[in-house]
């Protein structure tokens, strides 16, 4: 058997005023990395960075189920309500889970949803970051698809988000890390990934407050595959045109969740922002 | 044209399987032609060509030839490669039992990626 060198545990915290169970996994020392995952999935999707030394040699990735998500439990009493992300519980999240882990001014880096909130993280707390990595990630998504299809109860759920998300996968992407990024989605609960998206195309425009970011203080770098019709590459050229001194590339062949659709690919992008963040550190 | 779509189904057991609570009579519009074909327990019973007059058909998928023509290119370009792609870039347009398709979604989008390189 081989052992992966990824811990996992759980804590107890108070997330927006109420009793959460929490899951997180980590490996690795040094500059704290926390990583924020994409609508509906969970912190599955960067096994591939946990497993990483050249990156654990360096860094300390933590990454966390969201409440709703994964391991992590929703609140008690969820039964009777609806699942929605905002802004405001999103950042509330982020900045609660890097203090009770104690992290020393991390890097944050989240895709999609979680590219969107890096910058609202970057304007708000640029003290508390030390940069931001932001992939799939635009100001606004405008949105394209019904969503309440998601969950309706008579078509199936996971396979539904996993149909939602089937060809935000980029079609070169090998087919291991694709239906393993798809079975996360068959996994999420009955309308959560619906009640992310509430954040993605409803409540997280952060268009207007871009200019307020300070990239000397927290950097903001951003990474955004060429085969994402839901962020897409003009998304995110608007977005970084927006911040002054953000730092964009456009990653060949990838989709929407690089971190987990083609590690291997990803990471002759992420290694060169890696670096630079090391080398400021 | 599509018709090579009836034996890369029917010959893919796993394609069957998934589908095999899959009952439905799909109109496939590729610019001005149309195609109803028709889906019994996961598998293509048959392929109609010219069904423009064609009644009764439980939803339909609609595109450009345009649009088909790339999703159906080997390696598609960046927003031609997937129907909710399409969908968004203005290219294709579902009509009929919406919720009946998005059921069996996944199970569409394979069954036409088949045609891939073949047509």
């Amino acid at each position: 058997m081989r052992i992966e060198p990824i811990v996992g545990r759980y804590g107890h915290m108070e997330i927006g005023g109420r009793a959460h169970r929490l899951y997180w996994e980590e490996a690795g020392e040094g500059i704290p990395l926390l990583c924020l995952h994409t609508a509906g999935s969970d912190g599955r999707q960067y096994r591939a960075l946990l497993n990483d030394a050249e990156i654990t040699s360096r860094f300390r990735v933590v990454v966390f189920d969201m409440p709703w998500h994964g391991k992590s439990s929703p609140p008690e009493g969820f039964q009777d309500e609806e699942y929605q992300l905002t802004t405001d519980g999103y950042v509330d999240l982020v900045v609660t889970v890097a203090r009770a882990l104690d992290l020393e001014r991390p890097v944050v880096m989240g895709c999609s949803i979680g590219g969107r909130v890096v910058l609202e993280l970057a304007k708000r707390h640029p003290d508390l970051f030390r940069a931001v990595i932001g992939l799939q990630s635009s100001a606004f998504a405008q949105r394209y698809f019904p969503i309440d299809p998601l969950h309706k109860p008579n078509i199936h759920g996971g396979e539904m988000c996993a149909a939602y998300c089937y060809g935000l996968v980029g079609p070169g992407a090998p087919l291991a890390h694709r239906w393993e990024t798809l079975w996360h989605y068959m996994q999420g609960g009955p309308g959560v990934f619906k009640g992310d998206l509430h954040f993605y195309s409803m409540d997280g425009d952060v268009s207007d407050r871009l200019g307020e970011i300070n990239t000397k203080v927290c950097p903001v770098y951003m990474l955004t595959g060429e085969y994402d019709y839901s962020c897409t590459p003009e998304a995110s050229r608007e977005t970084a045109a927006l911040i002054d001194g953000a730092d964009l590339t456009i990653m060949d062949g990838l989709g929407h969740f690089p971190m987990s659709e083609d590690p291997e690919r990803f990471k002759g992008y992420l290694m060169p922002v890696l670096d630079r963040i090391d080398g400021m550190s | 044209m599509i018709e090579p779509l009836q034996e890369l189904v029917n010959a893919n057991p796993a394609l069957v399987r998934r589908g095999r609570w899959t009952d439905a009579d799909m109109l496939l519009g590729i610019g001005e032609d149309h195609w109803l074909v028709a889906i019994r327990a996961g598998r293509i019973e048959r392929i109609e060509p010219e069904a423009w007059a064609v009644s009764g058909w439980d939803f339909a998928i609609k595109g450009t030839q345009e649009a088909w023509q790339k999703f159906w290119q080997p390696m598609p370009p960046p927003r031609h490669h997937d129907l909710s792609a399409l969908i968004r870039e203005g290219k294709m347009r579902f009509e009929g039992n919406v919720d009946m398709l998005l059921a069996n979604f996944l199970y569409l989008k394979l069954i036409l990626e088949t045609l891939r390189g073949k047509v």
